[in-house]
């Protein structure tokens, strides 16, 4: 049994009267390829905020590595060890895409770095993802893929042991998918455990080895990509009775 | 030195307070708390309705409220002009709301400025039928000066209100900070809608100034002792809530009438300091939107 | 090596400056310099928080004027020195600047912004309430006969003032090129995404914020002895917020250059003024330039000429 890395337990989440988490459980092992799926509106990202610290929950538990982060603030559970990146980029508008990177290089690590270089290990991250050549071009110039691999980029800055990649392959074409996914797998051989959200369905079906399909705020299933595609509980949630 | 009868007159005179409070909130609390503008200038635009005012009563006798009224189209139309010009600088090109902030301040410091240009430091006042002359209710005197105001203000409130709940406009304004998309689907344009909820809020300014210069005489800068208010009261009311918005005027003016009663009048100011802050501190989860 | 530059740079001005008290005897000229270098403390100050990390601070004579007063309590209960006049005026500042910033800022940036609009009004209340340092009449100031060093005291103003200036630029200097400039730059770009790129955002905004407070204290101490008088409306002027704020903006935000250039333009340019116009037109006039600044010209003069010389060069 491989070791456990996250557990989320029970977690709720409101905005007002609005219920957007019901008591979500799930757990991802060290070095896991993890899907998290579900029809439009039913709160993957909304459960990614609150696993990365964006948001509060209202009930629940979250332990990562057994350390309960409940309440720890984002930049400590990013130090900790988990990664995200954004939906839609938030990449820091007035540096290059290299400083981009030297941010996280900078604060994610512990106190030495503060000094150190970190240039050259953020140059080393962006030959990984093939986007050495835009190191000094100002991130409002890059192309959507170039934004969502910067994403990718920033967040393996990050050194984490968890990387949770938020659509980074929506409005992509087929080889910038494929893209995407070679660089993620690449990731994975590394160690690295990755939650992947995302709709394009043969992504995740080939990426996952286990899913949870999210819907309307609950889980609704979960198991390998084969017995998602053939569970009825998850079809009738993405095409209706 | 403490007695009832104080007592009773420091609560009504602050309830009255608070009447005319709302209205001077109203601005705020549709351009900030529904749009999410942080629109700093409007206590000086305030002002500026309340200098109309006085111009419209020394040159036409008019009185002060009715010339408030007059004055809205103009204010509205200036609020349109204001953000057209915000929209197309700022929000449109996604800037940070710093460069707004700081848009809104040199506003508010060239209305102050301009009128001091014009004015001077001195303080203008008007006369009316209804200013100077109370009512007695047993021991509670009521002042018109103040009770003139009350009345008027909550009439606007109710108006504002109204206009939000019941009217097309209205409903895609409290709509359009929600679900922009599900405006346009609707067939309204969200930054129309914007625009028309801005001027509506400094429309108010006019006859919100109008209600100040029958309560006290003004001068230019008198919009700053305000800016603490409006925002404390627009917090502390649920941004965007009218009658959230009335209630929390009710109480500051409630608060700041006994601060001035018993610990003197200096020290009313520091008392919606300290409720912006209690607000603040009390209300994080709805003021963060998480 | 390149670490000493501005060391040395800061010395030999600070050096230059004093061997100019021992040449120049024109007063008018010290009280106008002394404004000017005021103004580069207070703009370096404000972008700190501003500029850098993004957080618009509209109180900027509640910093200013608590530090002017802390140094007329100081003078009047203890006969104070300047020097410990100086450092009392930034630790109170500070105070306040942490005290506001851990209130404030787990909020949206917009309602610091607010907080600090309503802070003046009340500082400026407690300040008229307080007999002891001259309450809403205010007090005169009597500067030292003499001083250590200098052949009046004016001079010796102007030397600490100095001193004050090229401080705070080189504090600003220094966090623009370190890590903390660059968690600042972050915040202030996507403050969202700096948290969860590891960036302890909070810390860092009242580091800023208590800094920038520090700065502005400062800067008000010596005010007392400058102009002789310490009265509400002249320490709490509304002069400061918008200069502050204007001189930034003007000169560009992103660097510590920018405030400088735009305290000394724009200081320059009201120090002149003032004397052919009215102080209200004056106002008036920063008023405009400032929104026009920030419409049209957001990066200010400092961006400008980075831009004509990247044509340039392209």
């Amino acid at each position: 049994m491989a070791d456990m890395l996250l557990a989320v337990q029970h977690v709720t989440k409101r905005f007002g009267g609005f219920q957007a988490l019901t008591d979500v459980s799930l757990q991802v092992h060290q070095g896991e390829r993890f899907g998290l799926i579900g029809p439009n509106g039913s709160g993957k990202t909304t459960l990614i905020n609150c696993i990365s610290g964006a948001l509060r929950t209202d009930g629940g538990k979250i332990l990562f590595q057994g350390t309960d982060i409940t309440t720890l603030p984002a930049h400590q559970r990013t130090r900790l060890g988990i990664a995200r990146s954004f939906q839609i980029p938030k990449p820091f508008t007035s540096m290059t895409v290299l400083e981009n990177l030297c941010i996280p290089l900078i604060y994610a690590a512990p106190a030495q770095a503060h000094g150190a270089d970190v240039s050259a290990e953020a140059m080393q991250i962006l030959q990984h993802i093939g986007l050495e050549a835009k190191a000094d071009t100002r991130a409002t110039r890059l192309s959507l893929i170039e934004l969502r691999k910067l994403e990718l980029a920033r967040a393996m800055a990050a050194r984490p042991q968890l990387l949770i990649s938020d659509e980074t392959m929506a409005g992509l074409s087929n080889s910038e998918v494929d893209e995407i996914l070679t660089i993620l797998t690449a990731l994975n051989e590394r160690g690295i455990s990755i939650i992947m959200i995302e709709h394009i369905m043969r992504a995740v079906m080939r990426f996952s080895q286990r899913i949870v399909v999210l819907d309307a705020g609950q889980t609704i299933a979960e198991g390998t990509p084969d017995e998602i595609v053939r569970n009825h509980t998850v079809e009738k949630a993405y095409l209706g009775e | 030195m403490f007695s009832f009868e104080l007592l009773l007159n420091a609560v009504t005179a602050g309830l009255l307070l608070g009447g005319f409070y709302a209205a001077v909130s109203l601005g705020i609390s549709v351009t900030f708390g529904l749009l999410e503008v942080a629109n700093i200038a409007h206590p000086v635009f305030i002002i500026a309705g309340a200098y109309g005012a006085y111009a419209l009563n020394t040159a036409l006798a008019l009185d002060p409220i009715l010339a408030g009224l007059l004055l809205t189209p103009i204010f509205y139309g200036l609020g349109v002009v204001i953000y057209r010009i915000y929209y197309v600088s700022f929000e449109q090109r996604g800037e940070q709301s710093l460069r707004g902030l700081v848009f809104f301040f040199g506003l508010m410091f060239i209305v102050e400025v301009s009128l001091l240009l014009v004015y001077g430091v001195d303080y203008r006042m008007i006369e009316t039928s209804y200013i100077g002359s109370s009512v007695l209710i047993g021991p509670i005197g009521i002042s018109l000066r103040l009770f003139v105001p009350f009345v008027v203000g909550l009439i606007l409130t109710l108006a504002v209100y109204l206009f939000l709940a019941k009217t097309f406009y209205g409903k895609a304004i409290m709509g359009v900070s929600q679900d922009s998309l599900a405006l346009r689907l609707m067939g309204a344009d969200p930054v129309q809608i914007k625009t028309i909820a801005f001027g509506l809020g400094i429309g108010t300014a006019s006859l919100a100034g109008a209600l100040l210069l029958v309560i006290a005489p003004v001068e230019p800068s008198i919009g700053r002792e305000y800016i603490g208010r409006v925002f404390a009261i627009t917090v502390l009311g649920g941004m965007g809530s009218i009658g959230g918005t009335l209630v929390a005027a009710l109480i500051l003016g409630v608060a700041e009438s006994l601060t001035a009663t018993f610990s003197g009048p200096s020290w009313a100011l520091a008392v919606s300091f300290g409720l912006l802050l209690l607000a603040l501190a009390v209300r994080p989860a709805g003021l963060f939107g998480r | 090596m390149k670490r000493c530059v501005p060391a040395v740079l800061a010395l030999s001005i600070i050096g230059l400056g004093l061997l100019l008290t021992g040449m120049v005897e024109n007063r008018y000229f010290y009280f106008a310099t002394y404004v000017i270098l005021q103004y580069i403390v207070l703009a370096t100050a404000w972008n700190i928080l501003g500029g850098y990390t993004g957080y618009v601070n509209f109180g900027t004579p509640a910093f200013f004027a608590l530090g002017a007063y802390m140094a007329t309590f100081l003078m009047l209960a203890c006969h104070a020195p300047l020097p410990v006049l100086v450092l009392a005026g930034g630790l109170i500042s500070g105070l306040l600047g942490l005290g506001l910033g851990y209130l404030t800022l787990r909020l949206k940036g917009v309602f610091f912004s607010i907080a600090t609009l309503a802070l003046t009004v009340v500082l400026q209340t407690v300040m008229i309430n307080w007999e002891f340092v001259g309450g809403a009449k205010g007090l005169s100031i009597i500067r030292p006969a003499t001083v250590l060093f200098f052949s009046s005291y004016v001079k010796f103003l102007f030397a600490v003032m100095l001193c004050l200036a090229v401080a705070s630029v080189t504090i600003a200097w220094w966090i623009e090129h370190s890590w903390i400039g660059r968690g600042l730059a972050a915040i202030r770009d996507n403050e969202e995404a700096a948290e969860c790129m590891a960036v302890p955002t909070l810390k860092l905004k009242i580091l800023a914020t208590t800094v920038s407070g520090a700065l502005m204290g400062m800067a008000g101490a010596p005010f007392p002895l400058h102009v002789t008088l310490i009265e509400p409306t002249s320490a709490f002027n509304l002069d400061y917020a918008v200069n502050s704020l204007a001189m930034p903006m003007i000169g560009g935000t992103t660097t510590w250059l920018g405030p400088l250039v735009g305290a000394i333009l724009l200081g320059t340019a009201q120090q002149t003024a003032t004397v052919t116009i009215s102080s209200a037109l004056n106002l008036l006039i920063v008023g405009v330039v400032l929104v026009a600044f920030v419409i049209l010209a957001p990066e200010g003069l400092v961006g400008l000429v980075r831009r004509l010389v990247q044509r340039e060069r392209a």
